[in-house]
């Protein structure tokens, strides 16, 4: 009896002991990364900072809450780059990770800018990892806000991008997830067109742009994915559709 | 007619979280959508007939070596209000400087075989969209138009229907919608061919 006693008091003590470090370890546990997507993103991504940051108020297309089938301009506060390929990468990172609601999200959070690229005819190149395909809801739909919601942000914060290519881990994609045609350029109707009261991009052209400019009446200038611009273009080269006569958005 | 299940084989294309997939109801979809054409007196091919996975690309070749018809591909989605249907055509795109996007009588770029039926399909998407809006509430009341990759390379008008979703509890809610589907798309090709067709062959 006595020795029970002892070995329990022991136990007790010991706990007491141990109390403290358990504590710690709980508290370690709680700030982790509550993901394993979110520790991945961490270490690959640090966030991109450049001399010529400014934080502005930027305009971000993800899904609308009260017309899921539509996207709606929400504005953040994000540090931004004067140099529009630093702009661009942290636009789309913040597209991806700084999704308010993930029910909103438009970009699968597997997915990872590998690259981007721009050239003096205002073509970008966005280069993603395999999970803009892999971990994308498959559906005409999805994969249609999904590209609009990357061309339309880059639109409304990046301005003289006018087209603009989606490449999947550095290749030509035939689709983005089974459906959405990446065969060309889709173009992009750039902020300081609009701002400076210019035609619309010359790329957007009347029928494309009307489910985008419907799902997105906040936005000062809405961008179109428009298909793909006909015959298969090089990322080197402008393609065809940059320059097809300019007609303004009808709807 | 050529109907499209799309998906298929190793593709599944869309997948819910109970186990609802894309290819299984496009096929049972364009079962039901074979029978109520025939039933027209339509001669149908379907591009698959049961769980393989043709490429896009000979898909679209089945269906171009066809001197004429109607390509309807067929899809059920990811996303949108369970219960609605949407019909896509390409949209207008303007044609590449010194292209032969519309040539007169010549062969047409397979990569573009679409572009010279852009007008077509629009008109029969008009159709089967607003038999669609008839039967599924909450359905847009006019077609949308996304680059959509199968359509692309069919030189026939040709649309893709898109059914919300396979994000369900259970298969019941689409295999009603089912016969409905079948009805009003089959309609709608019935009115085009009388409307359009009638005098331009």
């Amino acid at each position: 009896m006595k020795t029970t006693i002892m070995v329990l008091v022991g136990l007790v003590v010991v706990g007491l002991i141990a109390l403290p470090g358990l504590r710690q370890a709980m508290e370690r546990l709680r700030s982790a990364p509550k993901t394993d997507e979110q520790a991945r993103r961490e270490v690959m991504q640090a966030p991109i900072s450049t001399p010529s940051d400014v934080s502005v108020r930027a305009q971000m297309y993800w899904l609308s809450a009260s017309s899921p089938n539509t996207l709606e301009a929400a504005t953040i506060q994000l540090p931004l780059s004067a140099d529009a390929v630093e702009r661009s990468k942290q636009l789309l990172n913040a597209l991806i990770a700084r999704v308010p609601d993930p029910k909103l999200r438009t970009l699968p959070a597997e997915a990872n800018l590998l690259a981007f690229y721009m050239q003096p005819d205002g073509t970008a190149i966005a280069d993603f990892s395999d999970e803009i395909s892999s971990a994308m809801p498959s559906g005409i739909l999805s994969e249609q806000l999904a590209v609009q919601s990357i061309a339309q942000t880059l639109g409304a914060n990046v301005s003289g991008i006018r087209q603009l290519k989606i490449l999947v881990h550095g290749q030509e994609a035939e689709t983005l997830a089974g459906h959405l045609d990446l065969y060309g350029m889709f173009p992009v109707a750039s902020a300081g067109a609009a701002a400076a009261g210019t035609t619309p991009a010359p790329v957007t052209t009347p029928a494309a742009a009307a489910p985008i400019a419907a799902a997105a009446k906040p936005a000062p200038a809405a961008a179109s994915t428009a298909p793909p611009a006909t015959g298969r273009t090089g990322t080197t080269k402008p393609g065809p559709a940059s320059s097809a006569p300019g007609k303004p958005a009808s709807h | 007619m050529i109907v499209d299940p799309a998906h298929g084989g190793a593709d599944s294309g869309a997948r819910g979280s109970s186990g609802i997939v894309e290819s299984d109801v496009s096929l049972s979809f364009a079962r039901l959508l074979r029978i109520s054409l025939e039933a027209q007196g339509l001669r149908v091919i379907m591009t698959r007939q049961a769980n393989d996975g043709p490429s896009l690309d000979d898909r679209s070749k089945l269906a171009n070596a066809q001197r004429e018809g109607i390509f309807i591909s067929l899809h059920v989605s990811s996303a949108g209000q369970p219960g609605t249907v949407r019909v896509y055509s390409l949209p207008q795109t303007p044609p590449p400087p010194g292209s032969a996007s519309a040539p007169r009588g010549g062969l047409l770029p397979w990569d573009r075989a679409q572009f010279r039926y852009i007008d077509q399909s629009r008109r029969l998407a008009e159709l089967i969209q607003i038999q669609m809006a008839q039967h599924f509430h909450g359905s847009p009341e006019t077609p949308l138009e996304a680059p959509v990759r199968q359509l692309r390379t069919v030189g026939l008008p040709a649309v893709a229907i898109e059914v919300s979703s396979v994000s369900i509890p259970t298969r019941g809610q689409l295999d009603q919608m089912g016969p409905a589907l079948a009805d009003g798309v089959a309609r709608a090709v019935s009115a085009y061919r009388t409307i359009y067709e009638a005098g331009s062959r």
